[in-house]
């Protein structure tokens, strides 16, 4: 085992483990494992903070280590990352995220708690850039886009979703099963659109020009009108 | 001081990634500048027969990286030009063979000696990718006029932001200026709308390109070749000057466009 790949401390919330930015991730999530292993006793029923620095982890990648936690009695709770990848990754599996340098105030936008709140509908994220395919933002509770969802991207949102640019992606708002949410952009194209257990899609490409839009339910279907 | 590392990338295969490394390599190697390029498409090379080195090679990337041999010999020097080298892949391996901190200390080693490393790399977005894109200094993203390569560009962009490296600057490959104006083809337009980022080539459908790859002389170095001219620009832009957008086509009428998408004169 190389050293310094994985670190673990107490801190007042459990455990902080920090695993190395730069080392390979298996060799990383195999040292945790050995370490884990050597001291199973003593870490189980522990709640654990990953900080992984600025390694952009996936959710599948995740995913693995919150299972590789929870097979030793312990619970992933939160992640402390600079990385935009693995922080969506956090929100996506709605883990606590935080980023460790409090003075980054342009990324705070990207770092609000997934986690659902009671306060029903008030919640939500915002984010400020353009996502490109690929990317998948999951919420409980509302989700804004500042910049443009390209074809690809994917928000899946328990309230509404409200795009400042052009939706061209997949959307799903009122993924719980609330018909009551809607759907809004400056620009609405959507390859997909959901709201609850409703679906619909753009028209074939017509040429079209671009005009702000909100789309709801009526009736039984997904109905696109002006919006304002 | 040192070399800048370049990484030519894409997501989807066969948009042209190879075919734009040895044609960028080859012009800034007739650009008088000391250029090293590295196939990274460990398990899949293709770079050293693109570029008619295949019969010389002794060592590979890999045999580097796992202490073989030293780096100097697997660096292949071209025929024509003395300050233009090659380090092939390995095609006996797979890219797990290879990782991204190892090829940040190979480039790391190589800064000194040249101007610029051209890195080719693997398509798709798992550890080939991740080992070319690792010590970039600057990417190059290729794709095609087509919405299957654009989506995959778009995908390989947002890979790009989230490990700042910016957001790269792309190239156009295989673009038919005829099937545009007939509204059959992407226009740049088109795919600057969806991604957003800075043009640095556009590369029209080349007849030559194909026979070039085969017999092993990049098409650069055909001064007829339309293809040959965009790659010399795309050359000539990496070091920085300005060079504006050729015509591609008699009646001037894609050329307005892409001079107005770039507030060209």
């Amino acid at each position: 085992m190389r050293e310094n790949t994985v670190a673990i401390k107490g801190n007042k919330d459990g455990l902080l483990v920090t695993l190395s930015p730069t080392e390979e991730w298996l060799s990383v999530t195999t040292d945790l494992a050995a370490r884990l292993d050597q001291g199973q006793q003593f870490f189980s029923g522990a709640r654990v903070t990953l900080d992984v620095g600025t390694r952009p982890v996936r959710k599948d990648e995740l995913s693995s280590v919150k299972a590789l936690l929870e097979r030793r009695g312990m619970t992933l709770w939160a992640i402390t990352s600079e990385s935009i990848t693995t922080i969506e990754s956090a929100i996506a599996l709605d883990l606590r995220t935080a980023s460790p340098n409090a003075t980054q105030p342009k990324r705070t936008d990207d770092l609000m708690p997934a986690a659902p709140t009671d306060e029903d509908s008030t919640s939500g994220i915002m984010i400020r850039r353009t996502l490109r395919s690929g990317r998948a933002v999951r919420s409980q509770g509302h989700v804004i886009i500042y910049g443009d969802v390209n074809p690809g991207a994917e928000i899946i949102a328990v309230g509404d979703v409200i795009v400042w640019g052009r939706l061209r992606g997949n959307v799903h708002a009122g993924a719980n099963g609330d018909s009551t949410a809607v759907v809004c952009a400056l620009d609405m194209t959507p390859t997909q659109l959901r709201i609850a257990g409703f679906i619909a899609m753009s028209p074939p490409d017509k040429r079209h020009k671009p005009k702000p839009e909100v789309a709801s339910v009526r009736d039984g279907r997904i109905v696109v009108e002006a919006w304002g | 001081m040192g070399a800048k590392v370049v990484t030519i990338t894409s997501g989807k295969g066969g948009v042209g990634k190879t075919t734009t490394t040895a044609n960028v390599g080859v012009a800034l190697a007739k650009l008088e500048q000391k250029v090293i390029m590295i196939d990274a498409d460990i398990g899949l090379r293709n770079l050293d027969i693109v570029m008619g080195m295949e019969s010389r090679i002794v060592y590979d990337l890999v045999d580097v990286v796992e202490g073989r041999c030293k780096l100097r010999q697997a660096m292949i020097k071209h025929k024509q030009f003395p300050e233009l080298y090659l380090i092939p892949a390995a095609q006996s391996r797979d890219k797990t063979a290879v990782s991204p901190a190892d090829m940040i200390q190979l480039t790391d080693q190589l800064r000194a000696d040249c101007d610029y490393i051209l890195i080719d790399s693997p398509a798709g977005i798992e550890r080939g990718f991740r080992n070319a894109i690792a010590p970039a200094d600057e990417v190059m993203v290729v794709t095609n006029p087509e919405v299957s390569a654009v989506r995959d560009a778009d995908r390989i962009i947002g890979l790009l932001e989230a490990n700042h490296k910016g957001q790269g600057q792309l190239i156009i490959n295989r673009l038919k200026p005829e099937a545009v104006r007939r509204k059959e083809m992407l226009s740049p337009e088109d795919i600057t709308d969806i991604l957003g980022i800075q043009i640095i080539g556009i590369v029209p459908e080349d007849e030559n390109v194909v026979p070039s790859s085969n017999t092993g002389v990049p098409v650069t170095l055909m001064e007829h070749s339309k293809a040959g001219a965009a790659f010399r620009d795309i050359a000539r832009r990496l070091m920085g000057e300005t060079v504006p957008f050729a015509s591609m086509d008699e009646s001037g009428g894609l050329f307005k466009r892409i001079a107005r998408l770039f507030g060209g004169s």
